[in-house]
Parts: structure tokens; C-alpha cells; sequence
């Protein structure tokens, strides 16, 4: 498959009379992006615009999402979703770069984040520097859960396409191109240099723990191969956030840092070969299975080594260590990325399964670490106790009473997202 | 800040305060506000950063049999001096000083927020049991090693003193303390990962970011004899509660357990309990906690004998993103409450 990436980047954004890109600004047509959003689940939508450096808070976040839109080749964005089920990763996609669509309204579960446009929180979350057109939207009453978060998860993805269209006929101010062919030729290229792949562990353990490929809850799935550049036209898609900190949003799957750096580097010190997609579902017998899968279809690639990425903590730490182990013990040889529930004190032990195997390992960072996020002047959302106080990372008392939030990083959007997007890691004093 | 003149505490036992040696081991906590002993080479290392404002001194016998008490008057004292850090030692190989060290060093982060130097030698039983609460530099195993000793702590005494960043161990001279700290790094993660696994393919030497725990194994208990006779309790950490969430244990990170009675209850319905986990879907133990917490079978095996009796109470936690140490805190004292009301089995269920 070959993709041609053409990104735009957005320098700013703003409301106007037409959605369009003119000099490095996303001007957005509220009415029209509204009246693309309208569905039955949800009592009202509405629109905020939220900047770098501003004194904003958002929150709770369940999602975000890069608007993209495909200008050649099959398919487009988000299949399964807002688009057929073509199979995507070819001919050439625009990107609005520098924009992002976050979304937000009526707390699903425990399990949302939060995003700070300036202050100590901004520094823990991509989101602070991108341009966000922020949707807020309020379910009918009684909604039940699940179809709340289903809706939530179209819309946004509804918007990110519709603001993505804007970019189709804009010159790209840069265009990279990814070529990544099929096995038997893959194989053969680079045979003086040693095959790799990535192995892509999804979160699946229901509600608000939920990715989806191809419009798939990928609990049904089993592991499958996957062209590197599928996920930037959107064949992975969030299922809204459990603990906000290290749920891959919809954005970061779109630009799912490992399989870029991988491909940065192939042909330099490896050959990148491919990728195996895999989930973290909750019984035992799933996780032996998907785990068992894994090893077979990565020994079947034939590649000397893979990077492994994990989603989530707890219990996918067990479905981690089950594929680094069936790895190693074939003679594959992985390196973990996780991230560490060490306590707020740090003096805990990290993860909830451990192997000597498992001895290259890169951490995200430690999500119980406290924080202070001092007040904003304006909130996008709802910054009330009974959001702050109940989130993943909050507890009684986190909403003091100035209006700052004391709370472990856990609660921030992609603080320690398991894909390296970030540069924090954690080390041992 | 770095104008300021630190205030230290100095902490010593009864043999460098020159009071005797093991005939003299159990004279009780006093203070003197003056430099002693070992705090003249300390004063001098510490030169115009620091001053020692006063110096603590305690039998090591009196320490270590009288820990509770000990600690409590030490604290007390090093209160009402108001110092930036306290200095412990150096103790060397000295096992009970070593100990008693450490325990200063705890209920002084604990009590009063104050960071703590020490000096020992790395087979002290006092840096296992105390390493994560001091920053313990290491000496040599006797006193011979003074003269090293104090200058590496003084250094590192003004350092955390004045609150500055520290570096790893290696870089600052103390022994690991076991505890995890984020930081950012030039790289972002994926970048490092695609790094490591490079090294890892080519055979090149490379450090793992975590190195993974040893976990301890708990063998299972000895089978109940008769179940028909035994009293058994649930306990979860799926963290059921009553409909309101009473005790607001958090949806994640959980820094507290629930007790709760449930004399007279044979079912946990929607309108009674409910999940207050963050870390699983909770729709179905929302709509029946005994899918969680299973008191309505455990309460018809009660009244056919097939159990002797369901415990009056639960106890319950969110297993969510909760950390290891605050886990193993609930349990002990979750069992040695359940071993004194005669509780024989415990249903554990979990998420």
C-alpha cells in the first residue's frame, strides 16, 4: 500500500459564514457543522472553539479526533463508521494538522478526562497544543449508556469528517509518503538488515474501554495483520476514554507514533514488515487465545523482533506480559511500552503481572503522581464535583474550593498514553 | 532560595553523643541545641549553607524496644526546631542504629513533610526496611568511613533541603530508594522504544526504562473441612457499595476500603447497591451487584446448611488502578478483622 500524507497545517481556527481553510486558518460554519451532527440520542449539541495558551479547561473529555479527509484511492475516513467498509491506507489523504476535534458533555461513566489549555496540566497533554473545535452535547433523558457513548463516538467522528472535507482541495504545505508493500516483497527488501513488526494491543473490556476497527468491536475480533498505513485513514477508532490518561484517542490512533517512528526508520536499521492487531479482552481464555495468536501470526511474518504496545493498566497488563513471554520464548525478541500505577507515592510495585522476560521495557510514566491544575477562566464542559471528584484520577475533595483540581495525572487526557506519543517516562530514585 | 541558611536537625544515638556505649543503650530521646559528635564534622561539611540548629540523641536499645514512643518524642522534638532536613547517623553497620535511623527518617516524612539524610552501609537492616522513607548514602561498614561519609551527606542534605530536583542515585550518591518519579525526556516513547528494540536486535547493550518486580506467591490456604459449618465473609475489589457511595471510595486509586453490614440482606438490587469501580463497564453490576458480590446465592446456601453462615459483614475496594502497598494495607487489616469476628473462608471476588 502506498499513501500519500499531504498535511495542512492550521495555525489557528476560527467561526465564519464558510467552513474552509484559507492561509493556515480553519474557519468552521457552526450552523452547518451543527445541522451534520443532529442525531435522536442527543438532547443538544453545541460548539466551542478552545486555543493553545488560553485559560480554558475542558472537561470531561471522551474523545478526540484529527480531522482527515481522503482526496484519492479507496474508501474513506473512519470506515465502519462514516464510511463503507473499503479497505483503506492508499492514495492520498490531507490532513488538517495543528486542528483537533474534542469532544465532550454528560460524564458516560467514571472514566472521562481532562484537557487544560494553558498551566502545569498543559504540559501533560497534546491536546493543549492543538486548535480544538470542542462539541458539547447533552443525551436525552434516560439515555441508556451505552447507546450514549455510541452516539458520542459518531458524532465526533461526524465532525472530524466534515472539517477534514475542508482540506480537500488545499495545497498541502508538506506531503510524506508511505510505501509499504505486500508480504512476499516486504520480506524481500533489506535482507542485509533485521525484520520487525508491531504488535497493537487494543483496549476491549467493554464500555468506554472499547476500540473498534473497521467499524468492529475488536472484543469479536481475532489477532490480524494490518498495512502500517491503515490507521491514518482512521481504521482504528476509540471507543471513548476509560481512565483518560491512557485510553488512545481516536487522534492518537490516526497518528499511532510507534508505526511512524518504525517507518522513519525502516530501511535504515531494520526492515518494518507490518502489523499485528490484537485485543485485551477480560476472561482468561481470551487472553490466551488472543495471545496465542499473536505469537503465531508474528512467528509466521518471520521477524526477528516487534515492539508491543500496551492500552489501559490492570488487567491488560496480563495480556501484555502473555504476549512478550510467547514472543520471547519462540526466540522473537520485544520491547514493551506500558506505562506504571506505582502509587502517589511511587514507592508501589508498577504493573499487575510481571515476567523476566519481558526485560526491554519503555514506560509512559507513572499516572498515580499528583498533580495541581490551578483554575482557568473558562470551562468547556462541566468542572463541578460531581465530575472531578468521580473521574479516574480524581477523589473526595480533588475540586478545591478556588476552583483548582488536586488529582493524579491519571485524570489528564493522554498523560501517559502507551503509544509514545510523549516524551515523560519514570524513573527509580 | 539558596540564600536562605538551612536549618538541620541532627539525629544520633547514645555512642557518638559520647554518652556510653551498650551499658548506656537505653537512655530515652533528649535534645541539646548544640553541635555533637558526629555534627562537628557535619557543621564543617555543611559550612555556610546549613546550620545545625539542635541534635536529637537516643539509645539504640531504648529506640528499638520502645519503637512507638521513640519515634513520637523524636518528632515531637524535631518540631518545635522548624528545620528544612534532618540529618540521621551516619550508623555504618551499626544494625539498631541503623534501624532506629530509619524509623526517624519515616515518622519525620510522615508526621512533619521533612525530606531526611542518613549514612549507611549497604548490608544495614536499616536501608531494606527504611530506604524508600531517607536518603540514604552509602558508607563504609565502620566509622572509619566518616571522614567520606559526611561531606556526601552534608551535599545531599542541602540539596533536599532547598527542594532542588535531585538526579538519579548514581548521580547524587544515595542507595535507591525504590520509588518511582516521572520525568521528561528529550524523546518521545515510541522513538525510545524503536531505540531499544534497535539494540536489542543488534545484541548492544540497552536499559529497560522498568525493570520488572519479582512478585511475591501466596500459597492457598489448607480446604475448609466442612463447609456446612463454616463461616465465610466476602470480601471484593470490585468495588460494590451501598447505592450512594457512603464512604466515597474512588473510581480509581483507591485510598480507602468499605465495611458494610448486611444483616437481613438476601439480594443487592438497583435501588441498594451499586459499582463505584472505574475500571470496568458497570452497567450489569449496577443493575445487580450480586453479579459482583454474590450474597443472594450465598444467602440460599445459608438457609439450606450447606454453608454454616454468611459473615454479617463485606468489605470492599476499587482494584483499579489501586497500588500494590495500599492494597496490602486493606488486607492486613481487613484480615485480622475477619480473623478476630471467627471467620473460617473468604469469598474474594474481583473484576
Amino acid at each position: 500500500m502506498r499513501l500519500e500524507l499531504g498535511n495542512i497545517f492550521i495555525k489557528d481556527v476560527q467561526f465564519g459564514s464558510e467552513t474552509k481553510v484559507e492561509n493556515g486558518v480553519l474557519y468552521v460554519n457552526k450552523e452547518e457543522l451543527l445541522a451534520e451532527l443532529v442525531d435522536e440520542r442527543l438532547a443538544s449539541i453545541d460548539v466551542e472553539l478552545a486555543k493553545p495558551g488560553e485559560s480554558t479547561r475542558i472537561v470531561p473529555v471522551k474523545d478526540a479526533i484529527e480531522p482527515r479527509v481522503k482526496v484519492e484511492g479507496p474508501g474513506g475516513l473512519f470506515p465502519g463508521f462514516v464510511s463503507k467498509v473499503d479497505m483503506v491506507g492508499s492514495g492520498r489523504t490531507h490532513v488538517l494538522k495543528g486542528a483537533c476535534v474534542l469532544t465532550t458533555g454528560k460524564v458516560v461513566g467514571f472514566q472521562e478526562g481532562i484537557v487544560d489549555m494553558s498551566g502545569p496540566g498543559a504540559e501533560y497533554t497534546p491536546f493543549s497544543k492543538t486548535n480544538n473545535i470542542v462539541i458539547i452535547a447533552q443525551p436525552v433523558e434516560g439515555l441508556e449508556r451505552h447507546s450514549h457513548e455510541a452516539a458520542l463516538r459518531l458524532m465526533g467522528l461526524k465532525a472530524a469528517a466534515y472539517l477534514g472535507e475542508a482540506g480537500r482541495n488545499v495545497t498541502p504545505d508538506e506531503v510524506v509518503v508511505y510505501d509499504c508493500p505486500p508480504l512476499q516483497e516486504a520480506l524481500q527488501q533489506y535482507p542485509e538488515l533485521p525484520k520487525v513488526a508491531y504488535v497493537y494491543m487494543l483496549q476491549s473490556q467493554g464500555l468506554l474501554h472499547d476500540t473498534y476497527f473497521y467499524g468492529v468491536d475488536v472484543k469479536q475480533i481475532l489477532p490480524t495483520f494490518m498495512y502500517p498505513t491503515e490507521v491514518m485513514d482512521g481504521a482504528i477508532v476509540s471507543g471513548n476514554c476509560v481512565s483518560a490518561c491512557d485510553k488512545n484517542t481516536t487522534y492518537h490512533h490516526l497518528n499511532s507514533p510507534i508505526i511512524h517512528d518504525l517507518l522513519e526508520r525502516h530501511g535504515k536499521d531494520f526492515n518494518f514488515i507490518g502489523v499485528v492487531v490484537t485485543n485485551e479482552n477480560v476472561t482468561l481464555a481470551d487472553k490466551e487465545r488472543s495471545s496465542n495468536f499473536t505469537a503465531k501470526l508474528v512467528h509466521w511474518l518471520g521477524v526477528d523482533g516487534v515492539i508491543i504496545s500496551e492500552e489501559g493498566f490492570g488487567n491488560p497488563d496480563a495480556d501484555l506480559i502473555m504476549n512478550s513471554t510467547k514472543l520471547e520464548k519462540l526466540g522473537i525478541k520485544t520491547v514493551c511500552v506500558t506505562d506504571e500505577y506505582a502509587g502517589r507515592d511511587g514507592a508501589s510495585q508498577s504493573l499487575a503481572d510481571s515476567n523476566p522476560l519481558a526485560n526491554a521495557v519503555v514506560t509512559a510514566g507513572n499516572a498515580n503522581e499528583l498533580i495541581v491544575l490551578p483554575p482557568m477562566e473558562r470551562i468547556i464542559g462541566d468542572a463541578s464535583a460531581d465530575v472531578v471528584d468521580v473521574i479516574a484520577g480524581g477523589f473526595a475533595g480533588s475540586l478545591q474550593p478556588d476552583g483548582s483540581i488536586k488529582a493524579e495525572i491519571q485524570i489528564i487526557t493522554g498523560a501517559t498514553n502507551e503509544l509514545g506519543f510523549n516524551k515523560m517516562s519514570a524513573r527509580m530514585l | 532560595m539558596s540564600d536562605k541558611k538551612l536549618r538541620v536537625v541532627h539525629y544520633i544515638n547514645q555512642f557518638y553523643a559520647g554518652i556510653g556505649g551498650e551499658e548506656k543503650a537505653d537512655v530515652p530521646p533528649e535534645v541539646r541545641e548544640a553541635v555533637v559528635g558526629p555534627g562537628m564534622a557535619l557543621r564543617a561539611a555543611l559550612g555556610d549553607d546549613a546550620e545545625i540548629v539542635a541534635t536529637v540523641i537516643c539509645g539504640d536499645s531504648y529506640f528499638n524496644e520502645h519503637l512507638e514512643e521513640a519515634q513520637k518524642a523524636v518528632v515531637e522534638m524535631i518540631r518545635q526546631y522548624n528545620p528544612d532536613v534532618v540529618v540521621a547517623g551516619p550508623a555504618f553497620n551499626a544494625g539498631r542504629y541503623g534501624v532506629a535511623c530509619g524509623a526517624v527518617a519515616k515518622a519525620v516524612l510522615d508526621e512533619l513533610g521533612i525530606p531526611v539524610v542518613s549514612g549507611m552501609f549497604p548490608e544495614n537492616p536499616g536501608v531494606d526496611m527504611y530506604r524508600k522513607y531517607a536518603y540514604i548514602v552509602e558508607t563504609g561498614n565502620s566509622a572509619a568511613s566518616m571522614r567520606q561519609a559526611i561531606p556526601k551527606m552534608a551535599k545531599l542534605a542541602v540539596k533536599v533541603g532547598r527542594g532542588e530536583e535531585l538526579g538519579t542515585p548514581e548521580e547524587e550518591g544515595y542507595m535507591e530508594r525504590g520509588v518511582r518519579k516521572n520525568i521528561f525526556l528529550d524523546k518521545r516513547g515510541s522513538m525510545r522504544a524503536v531505540e531499544m528494540l534497535v539494540a536489542k536486535l543488534n545484541d548492544q547493550p540497552f536499559t529497560t526504562e522498568y525493570p520488572m518486580p519479582t512478585f511475591d506467591r501466596v500459597e492457598p490456604g489448607k480446604a475448609i473441612a466442612d463447609v456446612s459449618k463454616a463461616k465465610i465473609a466476602l470480601v471484593t475489589s470490585g468495588g460494590i457499595v451501598p447505592k450512594g457511595n457512603p464512604d466515597r471510595i474512588e473510581s480509581s486509586s483507591a485510598s480507602k476500603y468499605g465495611k458494610y453490614d448486611i444483616a437481613g440482606v438476601s439480594d443487592l438490587t438497583e435501588d441498594t447497591y451499586e459499582t463505584a469501580h472505574g475500571g470496568y463497564d458497570p452497567t450489569y453490576a449496577n443493575e445487580d451487584s450480586d453479579r459482583v458480590l454474590p450474597v443472594d446465592v450465598l444467602r440460599e446456601m445459608e438457609a439450606a446448611g450447606k454453608i454454616g453462615e454468611l459473615h454479617r459483614y463485606f468489605y470492599t475496594t476499587t482494584g483499579n488502578g489501586t497500588s500494590v502497598a495500599n492494597a496490602a494495607k486493606f488486607a492486613k487489616e481487613i484480615a485480622a478483622e475477619l480473623v478476630a469476628d471467627g471467620v473460617q473462608a473468604v469469598i474474594l471476588t474481583s473484576t
